[in-house]
């Protein structure tokens, strides 16, 4: 048994455990770089001596404890390091009002290893780096992304994602970003822009800006997985649960989202047999409690937040049995207190097609012409998509095919253009 | 480690009286906030841009103009020099500096040389 133990452990642990592992030597070292550095070579030495030796009863452990005597080693003999290090030890050491993590590991079970991921998260999404910088960090650091992983989900060059988070790591260490977590004071501002990485991982992997989607590594998964830590990191921030949710709910459709040949699915198309039914039942109850915790925790406004109000959107899509039985009412008074919320004009886009959906296609399409006169989603293809959508339900077909038109001189990635293509040809069959 | 709070602000001018008034008494407060915490190595006001002159040496040559290095929206007006432990603290102190409502406070870390 321990020879498929081993096998099934290198990736599973490695996968799972990077990011604390990452973590708890940044903690201690205080230094990104030569946390990675350590980090790299535990796991290589692994792979040389598990499936020897089998695998330790801790693996976690047995990882953090060759990472700090490899970065000791390593500090002995570069003494400039070492004294750079122990003044940014000190540092931490103070600002935090703890003693160093430093006894010896791997005694035990596994439950020795501190988790410092909390800090790494904020670490990674702080403001002072650039976005893209921040997501790279966050893919790398914490999902176990390498270099040339987070280069192919963004569609990049190996050596342009190398440069960029070369150049983000500088300015951790040059500009001293701290390895925090924010005090309670400062946590609401500064939790938005984690949940973003989060967010925009997703969203990068749900509808590639560009090319098609083929042999790019999966960031649905990682940004769920990623959603799943921090949750369990901070249980009680009611839209870390939103989010979660939120994540949940519309991947649960995602086996639903394209046809055999590959090509895209409107939402009342799909065949909803084959949603994600425990997704769906995981992301219901995330929602509830985070609708629930947003009431409670209503120093500020007493709204729910942004991510729960639109998990719970999503929630009432995921229960509708199909397009035509959906609590369209409910949808539209959700997306009122979101415009509430998070007031912009891609809320106000979709407030308009539920709108639609509820009140008939005139409706709807009198609110996005008055988004196409304030101008503001000029350059965004679907709100083309979605007048050409309603202009085809009124019967309005030339009118219908000018805005698929227009909606494909916009539009980015491949699938949704093979998409407004079939639509357009649709239309001059019909 | 010190850090350098740049003020760059718009190029002063319709500011009635007690507009300015009010932006000196801010500014006052702001710099005792900074000496009573303990984290003040230095800093002061510029003249307006429309006194500043620009050196640049090419192969030897001494070159003087009028002028700062750059024709910008917002102009460099004053500095603060300030000892923090880290980034978010010196970018909290850059976010009381009255300089951030007026115009905005860039923050940069002093590069510190190896004494060996």
């Amino acid at each position: 048994m321990s020879q498929r133990r081993a096998a099934d452990s290198v990736e599973g642990v490695f996968r799972e455990e990077w990011g604390r592992l990452l973590a708890a030597l940044v903690r201690q070292f205080g230094d990104l770089d030569l946390a990675e550095e350590v980090a790299s070579d535990a796991v290589a030495s692994a792979l040389r001596r598990w499936p020897m030796d089998g695998v330790p009863r801790s693996p976690a452990a047995w990882l953090l404890t060759t990472a700090r005597h490899r970065a000791l080693d390593l500090l002995r003999r570069d003494q400039r390091l070492a004294t750079r290090l122990a003044l940014l030890a000190v540092d931490a050491d103070r600002a935090a009002g703890a003693p160093l993590p430093g006894g010896p590991a791997g005694s035990g079970d596994g439950e020795d290893v501190p988790d410092e991921r909390l800090r790494l998260f904020f670490t990674c999404c702080h403001p002072a780096l650039r976005l893209e910088a921040q997501t790279a960090l966050t893919l790398r650091c914490l999902a176990g992304f390498s270099t040339g992983e987070v280069a192919r989900a963004f569609l990049v060059p190996t050596a342009t994602m190398a440069q960029r988070i070369v150049r983000a790591k500088r300015k951790i260490a040059e500009a001293r970003i701290p390895f925090r977590v924010p005090g309670a004071d400062e946590l609401s501002e500064r939790l938005p822009g984690v949940l973003r990485v989060i967010y925009l991982i997703f969203t990068e992997s749900y509808a590639a800006s560009s090319g098609d989607a083929l042999l790019r590594p999966d960031l649905a998964d990682e940004a769920i997985r990623l959603a799943r830590i921090l949750h369990r990191l901070l249980p009680a921030e009611p839209e870390v649960a939103g989010l979660l949710a939120l994540l949940l709910l519309v991947d649960a459709r995602r086996a639903a989202r394209t046809d055999t040949a590959g090509d895209l699915l409107l939402l009342d198309e799909q065949d909803r047999s084959r949603w994600h039914p425990d997704r769906i039942e995981e992301g219901r109850r995330l929602v509830v409690d985070a609708l629930r915790a947003g009431h409670r925790s209503s120093q500020r406004t007493g709204a729910p937040g942004r991510y729960a109000l639109q998990a719970a959107i999503a929630a009432v899509h995921d229960e509708a049995p199909d397009a035509d039985r959906t609590d369209w009412p409910q949808i539209v008074a959700l997306y009122d207190v979101l415009l509430v919320v998070d007031p912009s004009p891609l809320v106000e886009l979709n407030r308009a097609v539920a709108v639609a959906m509820r009140d008939g296609p005139a409706t709807g399409l009198g609110l996005l012409d008055a988004l196409v006169t304030e101008g503001r989603l000029d350059g965004y293809h679907l709100l083309q998509a979605a007048r050409a959508d309603l202009l085809r339900r009124l019967g309005r077909r030339e009118e219908a095919a000018a805005a698929y038109r227009r909606a494909l001189e916009l539009v980015g990635n491949e699938p949704e253009r093979a998409f407004l293509t079939r639509r357009l040809e649709t239309l001059d069959e019909s | 480690m010190r850090y350098l709070l740049l003020i760059y602000s718009p190029p002063g001018g319709e500011q009635s009286d007690a507009e300015s008034n009010t932006m000196l008494e801010s500014y006052v407060s702001y710099t005792k906030a900074v000496a009573d915490a303990g984290v003040h190595l230095g800093g002061d006001a510029l003249q307006g841009v429309e006194t500043a002159t620009t050196v640049r040496v090419r192969e030897g040559e001494r070159l003087v103009t009028d002028g700062p290095f750059a024709e910008t929206r917002e102009v460099l007006g004053g500095f603060y020099m300030i000892d923090a432990p880290d980034l978010d603290s010196a970018l909290d102190w850059a976010a009381r500096c009255p300089g951030a409502r007026y115009g905005s406070v860039e923050v940069r870390p002093i590069q510190e040389f190896d004494r060996s």
